[in-house]
C-alpha cells in the first residue's frame, strides 16, 4: 500500500536534487529550471497531504504555486534576454556588476 | 501491483530530475524536466487529484517548458563549455544532502496528522473533483483568486517592458 510517506520521499529526493543544481550550475536557463523542479517536489508533498488529510485547501495552493511560477517564468526569461542583449552571455558568472 | 507502478514512476521522475540538473546542453535539460512533469502528473492522478494533472500537464509541461525552449533557441545557447560546467561542488553536494537527511530523518521519526476533512476519496469520485476546486476557489479563496490575476497582469506588462528594446 503507498502511504503519504513515499509521496513525500520522492519530493525530498527531488527537492535535494533541485538545491544541488541551482548551486552547481552557471547556466542561468538552467538554474531557472532547477527553480522550477523544487516548486514542483512542493507541489507534490501539497497534495500527497491535501489527499492524506482529505482537505481540498492544498490543491487550491497548488493552484497559487503555479500561477506564480507561470509569472516567475514569463519575467525571469525576459531578464534573461535583456541580460544576453547586454553580455553576450546569461553565465551567473557574468552577472558581478554589484561585486567589490 | 500499484506499489510495483508508483516505484517506477518515481525512478523515471528521480532519474529525469538527475538529466536535468547533469546535462550540459540546456535542451536536453528542459527535455528532462518535462519527463519529471509528466511523472508528478502520474502522481496527481494516483491521489485522486486529475484536475491537478491536468493542469500540471497544460501550464507546466505545455506552457512553461514552451517558453524555456523558445528562449533557449532564441539566444542560440550551446553546449556550456568542459571547464566552466560547474562550480562548488563539494559544498553544494554536503547542502543538499543534508536537506535530503532532514527530510528523511523527519518523514522516519514523525507522523502526518491533523484534522482531517470531509473532502474523501468516494466524494472527490462521485462529485468530481473539478467542481470541488471551482467551489473551494469562488467561495473560500475568492480574495486570493482575484490577486493572482493581477499578479499576472503585472508579469505581463513586467515581461514586455523588459523584453522590448526601446519602450
Amino acid at each position: 500500500m503507498i502511504s503519504v510517506y513515499h509521496y513525500m520521499t520522492v519530493a525530498g529526493i527531488l527537492f535535494a536534487m533541485g538545491t544541488y543544481g541551482v548551486l552547481t550550475r552557471r547556466n542561468a536557463i538552467v538554474i531557472f529550471m532547477c527553480i522550477e523542479l523544487m516548486l514542483n517536489s512542493v507541489n507534490l508533498t501539497f497534495i500527497a497531504l491535501s489527499n492524506h488529510l482529505q482537505s481540498m485547501d492544498g490543491q487550491i495552493f497548488v493552484f497559487f504555486v503555479m500561477t506564480v511560477a507561470a509569472a516567475e517564468a514569463a519575467v525571469g526569461l525576459a531578464l534573461m534576454i535583456t541580460f544576453y542583449r547586454n553580455r553576450e552571455s546569461i553565465d551567473v558568472d557574468d552577472m558581478n556588476l554589484l561585486k567589490l | 501491483m500499484e506499489i510495483i507502478f508508483f516505484y517506477l514512476v518515481a525512478l523515471v521522475a528521480v532519474v529525469s530530475g538527475f538529466l536535468v540538473i547533469r546535462c550540459q546542453s540546456p535542451v536536453n535539460s528542459a527535455l528532462g524536466l518535462v519527463n519529471t512533469f509528466f511523472c508528478l502528473a502520474i502522481f496527481y492522478v494516483m491521489l485522486h487529484a486529475p484536475f491537478m494533472a491536468a493542469v500540471q500537464i497544460m501550464v507546466y509541461a505545455g506552457a512553461i517548458i514552451v517558453l524555456i525552449l523558445f528562449v533557449i533557441m532564441l539566444l542560440n545557447l550551446g553546449t556550456e563549455s568542459r571547464k566552466r560546467y560547474t562550480n562548488g561542488i563539494v559544498w553544494s553536494s554536503i547542502a543538499s544532502l543534508l536537506i535530503l537527511f532532514n527530510v528523511i530523518y523527519f518523514i522516519k521519526r514523525g507522523r502526518v496528522t491533523g484534522a482531517e476533512g470531509d473532502i474523501t476519496n468516494f466524494m472527490v469520485e462521485s462529485v468530481g473533483h473539478t467542481e470541488l476546486i471551482g467551489t473551494a476557489m469562488f467561495t473560500e479563496f475568492l480574495l486570493p483568486f482575484e490577486i493572482a490575476s493581477v499578479l499576472l497582469l503585472v508579469a505581463i506588462v513586467g515581461a514586455v517592458v523588459l523584453a522590448k528594446r526601446e519602450v
